[in-house]
């Protein structure tokens, strides 16, 4: 029994599946209220190509926003792990970004970005999401130090650098990679719900899809841009899942 | 006999939680090994930090012969770095004094040797048991050749058998350069074991509650655990704590 749960999921998406297709058939819903998932299935395969060059679009900003967010918010964590005077300072701040929805601001940045560049709006507010996670995820890293750790290399009579170096940030590093996972995820989430504030220009993504084919009622294309996204999104996580694992195990020795 | 630190009627009170030691008396000489009994709370890490410079009394004083990189302490926990591997564990404190790595890396090998770690050089902390990590953690106490080595309840997480096999080689490493040592412990016994001198503290604030001189030969002779000296040693010690414990209660 246990054996085979790894087949549990499959189960559940294939019995979804079928009583959805029977479903559709039994009660003639019209396609674009509710389409068969075998029209989903050909709306899939006949938009492959181009849902590829939009998830990759897509997935290209996110992942520009997360290296930007990334470059920030360890820097500024860095600042702040030094001085408790400027994290006082930046903290409300940063709670104030990260609780702020991303789409009320998002119209702010697209006026600043230049209506001619909706692809710098969205990088900027893919950033601003995935900034958090890593930002609130180093400072922690690089403040809660095993305080006896601290200790020796008080009675060691360690130079300020040499704390940073050889003791507050490799004891950072799980949770660094932590809050980069976490903002991966968001960072996804940020480029898409900015691609649908900010349109897309000349950056057609996986919102730009899912947008065009909602405007023509046709659903089922709709469908395979969702499941698209959400295949992109799952696959990320996985990576970044296994990433963590991988530092982690180099960290720790194993 | 020349005294390696002294703390002369120290006083130690944190803000918020009142007085946690004192006033306290010690003087150590060199080579000798003072063992602090004592309740939880009594202020015996208090005085370790005192005598290891890592805090300032609120009053009294405290004299160091024993300059910074001639102290080492042992904690409770092994406190080693879960990223560095054995060998890099011991080497941090010469090469955090400016040591070169390649001559810091060998004496750290040595002194993992020392302590019977030879085969764990390159493991990592995780990899290690808890009396494996204990015995790093001594090592990197020892690769400074410190005057002064102050153990915080070292064999405290520790099954009783690893406890006395680490008492005995401790016991023998301290031979070789023989470093003052004070030792804090809650059990008697270890005390006895280890120690020239037991002082029994007082639940805080810690003061002394008595001082037994224990007048046999270290590293100790086989089978002195079962000496009518270390007998009645055990039994005089754990009266005076009982009195003391009872007195605050």
């Amino acid at each position: 029994m246990s054996r085979l749960s790894f087949l549990a999921p499959w189960a559940l998406i294939g019995a979804i599946l079928v009583v959805w297709q029977i479903a559709c058939a039994v009660l003639h819903t019209p396609e674009y209220l509710l389409p068969a998932p075998t029209a989903i299935a050909m709306a899939l395969a006949r938009n492959a190509p181009m849902l590829a060059l939009s998830a990759w679009r897509t997935l290209a900003m996110a992942l520009e926003a997360l290296v930007a967010a990334s470059l920030f918010a360890g820097l500024l964590a860095l600042m702040v792990s030094l001085s408790r005077t400027l994290d006082r300072a930046v903290r409300p701040l940063a709670v104030a970004l990260q609780v702020t929805p991303v789409v009320a601001i998002a119209p702010l940045v697209v006026i600043w970005a230049g209506v001619d560049h909706p692809d710098r709006a969205i990088v900027a507010l893919a950033a601003i999401v995935a900034f958090f996670p890593i930002f609130s995820g180093s400072v922690r890293g690089l403040t809660s130090v095993d305080p006896d750790l601290e200790r020796l290399f008080d009675l060691y009579g360690a130079r300020p650098l040499q704390r940073l170096l050889r003791l507050r940030l490799p004891s950072a590093v799980p949770f660094i990679v932590e809050g980069h996972k976490v903002a991966s995820g968001l960072a996804i989430i940020g480029a898409v719900v900015a691609e649908f504030v900010a349109g897309s220009g000349g950056a057609e993504g996986l919102a730009w899809r899912i947008l065009e084919a909602g405007n023509r009622l046709r659903t089922a294309e709709m469908f395979a841009a969702i499941v698209t996204l959400a295949l992109m999104a799952a696959v990320v996580h996985l990576l970044f899942q296994l990433l963590e694992k991988r530092a982690l195990a180099w960290w720790r020795g194993r | 006999m020349t005294a390696v630190a002294a703390l002369i009627d120290v006083e130690v009170d944190y803000p918020g939680r009142g007085r946690a030691l004192g006033p306290f008396g010690l003087n150590l000489q060199v080579g000798e090994i003072v063992a602090l009994v004592g309740p939880s709370g009594c202020g015996k890490s208090t005085a370790l930090r005192l005598l290891a410079g890592l805090e300032a009394p609120t009053r009294g004083s405290v004299r160091r012969a024993a300059g910074r990189g001639e102290t080492s302490v042992v904690f409770q926990s092994p406190t080693l770095a879960p990223w560095l591997s054995a060998t890099a564990n011991v080497a941090l404190p010469l090469e955090l004094s400016g040591v070169a790595r390649a001559e810091a890396r060998s004496r750290a090998r040595d002194a993992l040797g020392r302590v019977g770690l030879a085969a764990a050089v390159e493991a990592r902390p995780a990899q290690l048991s808890g009396g494996m990590a204990m015995r790093a953690s001594l090592a990197r106490a020892l690769v400074t050749a410190p005057r002064l080595l102050l153990l915080d309840e070292p064999f405290a997480a520790l099954d009783e058998i690893t406890r006395r096999a680490l008492a005995d080689d401790l016991l023998n490493l301290w031979s070789e350069a023989r470093p003052a040592i004070v030792f804090v412990t809650h059990n008697v016994e270890e005390a006895v074991y280890m120690a020239g001198r037991v002082i029994v503290m007082t639940p805080g604030p810690g003061r002394s509650a008595g001082e037994t001189r224990i007048d046999a030969p270290a590293p100790r002779p086989p089978g002195f655990r079962v000496t009518a000296l270390f007998r009645d040693a055990v039994e005089t010690i754990s009266n005076q704590l009982a009195n003391a414990t009872r007195a605050a209660a």
